[in-house]
């Protein structure tokens, strides 16, 4: 393939922070194109500094670069000034590792994983110098694919990309491969773009949209069916049944430049069934897949010892719920890297003393602000949500952390919810002032900041048929919130723009009419749409009514029982009737307990796919209540299956 | 015990900041396992010295960085041996050319720095043409510009800044746009002339295309010589434009 250096290299001197766009990362790949080779270039719709630490996007780029009939190389949106100079130029969108121009490879895969990028994403398809709508594109383009949490409802974007992915990619990565390289070695004959396709969708957890006719009933959607008879009506997600297996990435990218979460990552489990009624991520990640404990202990080691890092993360949805974190974090600070200590950080905290015990042993130096999510305000919301922290075990952490030395507590909130009353939402203000209090016994300038986001329901999760709340009644919250903190100096009030949650809100419950909308925005200018500098409701407004659609009828409606979602045709492995159930439950403000530990509710995740958890303990960790509404200070046994797994595979 | 190396930047990783080579180098040094020595308080950062800052987007055949190591660890160090363990830990375009012990007491390199020798490419204008202009602007007894100094524009004189300009031939045939290549020697101290800058004071003002810098000089009671001289390169020819 041809370089686009040479056309590139003069304009980079005139852009900011040029190092995003020269690759050089160790780790990265010089990967050797050949005819038998099927080209990725593997996207993020989104800038470098947010883009590279993806580790879906490593475990491809990896799993795909070691097989012999593949190659795969990065690329990520380029700013608004490259942008510009690459267009005025005719330099098209390249890739970091070989500035091979985008259009040259045989397919380009998206992550998904923001509503608000999207239209980053048509914008990268055309700086490809490939025509944005699916049905444009001709024999010699490349296939555009998407993958990550956002495809589980795609129809969105079904006009525009050539294939969706659900669930995890490690296996399906190879399927692909295989199919596209037979299409490459048959001379991508004329018209064999439909066949490909075609093929594709018998792929299982591949979407071929084009393949489906969408047919409506008046305003609502009627039905999503198969063109053909071989193609599967109902598309289920890939789950990989065992973390142990794909130890990846073995060679995590360190980037030249300073990125987000610029640390060694290991990701320590998939899946969750703390069962947040709110949380996409915890219902289509399901089951729960632990990784052995020896295997993250090596991967941290090993990974440590390549990068130079001197931080690790221990990623997943709900670390500290990791069978024996406490040991696992011990065993990593203990053993010093490179001749130093290493300090080890865990994303995501679970809201008890316990936690924050871990993270006292973990953390020993730096010692600035400690992150919880309870999620609402008062114990009816957070049953309704099924986030069942009891406010004990908030002032627990709270106090814990503030007589351990921390200084700054942030708490996050969802505001918006399914029935939430202003007594509700000012519990969020009434909880943070307590904080205050209990951090006030350790510290005279303790201080809290609570960080609000407008609640967007999620398809596949009990809150879809949720009508989220309007703009104007979000910001009425907000209102209500920071006025009744106005007095308080010690509580910060941070919130997320409503105008940004509506967007997000159409587009992750829209059907394919809303695609038009997308394109009308970025048609436009209107990239980089997460970033507040560059987003404008008004864009998207002017586009709705442009296509005669409604805001209010996308986002603000409550919907039925029966009616037909746009993503009915998908399949999470989790059922519908669940999750009605489970609607109906948190309308009861019904708590539901973890099933890691306890029965099992049948929402079909293991069921429908023949896994199971794959937990390494049989004990709930000691302390926390959340999920389990048990008391777990002690750590009550509670019976498990667990399953024999597979001889651990000898690190390389 | 304080190590001074040497390294070159080159080719794509000009484009790193100056920032980010400072977090590349730390890396890369605690990958070489080498026993750093660490500041005190509640972050420690290995004690680590940079000369002066090189602009993103610039060159250099010759940049240092000092590093403390600890006692009494450090001194079973093959110090000779460093620059091949490091480079390969490195990017490709940073590569070490040289090692060696220093004194403590000797001043930073920031301080005891007072002139480089640049390479600077100007698009769009002959040899003939630009000596002509160089000329010019040499025989002006005073320069003054307009640059900015802490958000404040302020006027400066650089001609005592710049020591030398002479213009060494035409840009190699594969750049982007034809022009001349010159070497200038400017002043660091008391305020450092940037190649840009120098480019502004030329009548038409010109803008810099590719810009390496040569070498960094420490000057002595009348004697000049480098903070730490390559082993393998630096000789002239390997000063030519590439």
């Amino acid at each position: 393939m041809d370089s686009v250096w040479p056309r590139l290299e003069p304009l980079l001197s005139k852009v900011q922070k040029p190092a995003r766009y020269i690759g050089l990362e160790d780790g990265a790949q010089q990967p050797e194109h050949g005819p038998g080779k099927v080209a990725w270039l593997l996207l993020y719709p989104d800038t470098y500094e947010i883009g590279l630490p993806n580790q879906g996007l490593q475990i491809l780029y990896e799993i795909l670069n070691e097989r012999d009939d593949a190659v795969a190389e990065r690329a990520y949106a380029p700013w608004t000034d490259l942008e510009a100079q690459l267009r005025s130029h005719g330099v098209p969108l390249f890739s970091v590792e070989t500035h091979a121009p985008a259009g040259a490879f045989d397919l380009l895969a998206f992550n998904l994983s923001a509503e608000l990028t999207y239209t980053n994403l048509l914008n990268c398809v055309d700086l490809a110098g490939v025509p944005v709508r699916a049905a444009d594109r001709g024999d010699d383009h490349p296939l555009i694919a998407a993958g990550g949490h956002c495809t589980y409802n795609p129809e969105p974007l079904a006009d525009y990309v050539d294939l969706f992915v659900l669930g995890d990619g490690e296996e399906v990565v190879s399927e692909i491969t295989a199919v596209v390289r037979d299409w490459k070695a048959s001379g991508r004959t004329p018209g064999s773009r439909h066949n490909v396709l075609r093929e594709l969708s018998h792929v299982p957890g591949v979407y071929v949209p084009s393949m489906y006719i969408v047919e409506y009933d008046g305003e609502h959607l009627a039905s999503v069916t198969p063109r053909y008879p071989d193609v599967p009506a109902k598309v289920e997600k890939r789950t990989i049944a065992d973390l142990a297996e794909w130890p990846y990435p073995r060679q995590q990218l360190v980037p030249l430049t300073e990125v987000v979460h610029d640390r060694l990552n290991v990701e320590v489990f998939r899946g969750c069934t703390r069962g947040c009624r709110f949380c996409q991520a915890g219902m289509i990640t399901r089951p729960v897949r632990e990784r052995p404990a020896d295997q993250v202990r090596s991967m941290v080691a090993q990974g440590l010892r390549r990068t130079g890092y001197d931080e690790v993360a221990l990623t997943s949805l709900s670390t500290a719920d990791f069978s024996d974190i406490q040991g696992v974090v011990r065993d990593i600070v203990s053993t010093p890297v490179n001749g130093q200590q290493i300090s080890v950080s865990l994303p995501s905290l679970r809201v008890d003393a316990f936690t924050v015990g871990v993270a006292a042993e973990l953390n020993r130096g730096r010692r600035s602000g400690l992150t919880f999510a309870p999620e609402a305000g008062t114990w009816r919301m957070r049953q309704v949500i099924n986030k069942l922290i009891r406010e004990e075990d908030l002032y627990e952490a709270v106090d814990g952390a503030f007589s351990q030395g921390w200084r700054r507590v942030k708490l996050y909130f969802l505001t918006g919810l399914p029935t939430e009353t202003d007594e509700d939402t000012l519990g969020i203000a009434e909880l943070g002032r307590n904080c205050v209090k209990v951090g006030r016994k350790h510290n005279p300038n303790a201080s809290v900041t609570l960080s609000v986001g407008g609640f967007v329901p999620k398809p596949f999760t009990p809150f879809q048929w949720f009508g989220q709340n309007t703009v104007s009644e979000l910001q009425r919250k907000v209102n209500l919130l920071r006025d009744d903190l106005r007095r308080d100096k010690s509580v910060q009030l941070k919130w997320h723009d409503p105008k940004a949650t509506l967007v997000e809100g159409i587009m992750s419950r829209g059907d394919r009419r809303v695609g038009a909308v997308i394109e009308d925005v970025w048609r436009a200018g209107g990239v980089f749409q997460e970033w507040s500098e560059h987003f404008s409701l008004d864009a998207w407004l002017e586009a709705m009514a442009t296509h005669g659609l409604s805001p209010d009828w996308y986002t603000h409606r409550h919907r039925t029982e029966h009616e037909v979602l746009p993503w009915d045709h998908l399949d999470a492995g989790l059922h519908r009737d669940f999750l009605w159930q489970d609607w109906k439950d948190a309308l009861a403000e019904l708590g539901l307990e973890d099933c890691r530990w306890t029965p099992c509710y049948d929402c079909g995740a293991c069921t429908g796919y023949s896994i199971e958890h794959i937990v390494a303990s049989a004990v709930p960790p000691a302390g926390g209540s959340q999920g389990t509404g048990q008391d777990l200070a002690v750590g009550g046994e509670v019976p498990v299956t667990l399953l024999a797994r597979k001889p651990e595979p000898v690190p390389s | 015990m304080r190590i001074r190396f040497r390294f070159t930047k080159l080719g794509k990783v000009r484009f790193t900041s100056h920032r980010d080579i400072a977090r590349i180098w730390e890396r890369s040094l605690r990958r070489a396992e080498l026993p750093l020595a660490q500041t005190e308080g509640f972050s420690p950062r290995p004690k680590v010295h940079f000369g002066l800052a090189l602009s993103t987007g610039h060159e250099s055949l010759g940049e240092y960085i000092d590093v403390d190591l600890r006692e009494p660890e450090a001194e079973s160090i093959d110090v000779a041996a460093l620059p091949a363990l490091l480079t390969p830990l490195l990017p490709i375009g940073v590569d070490v050319e040289a090692a060696e012990v220093i004194d403590r007491k000797e001043p930073s390199l920031q301080q005891a720095v007072t002139a480089c020798t640049w390479q600077i490419e100007v698009p769009g204008i002959e040899p003939g043409a630009l000596v002509a202009d160089v000329a010019r602007m040499l025989a002006a007894p005073t320069l003054e510009i307009t640059r900015e100094r802490k958000g404040q524009a302020t006027v400066d004189d650089i001609r005592p800044a710049i020591r030398s300009v002479e213009v060494v031939g035409p840009t190699p045939a594969d750049r982007f746009e034809s022009g001349s290549v010159l070497f200038a020697e400017l002043a660091t101290q008391p305020r450092g002339l940037r190649p840009a800058e120098l480019l502004i004071a030329l009548v038409p003002p010109r803008q810099e295309g590719r810009v390496r810098r040569l070498e960094q000089w420490i000057e002595l009671d009348g004697a000049r010589r480098e903070p730490l001289p390559a082993a393998t390169r630096a000789t002239p020819a390997d000063r030519l434009v590439s």
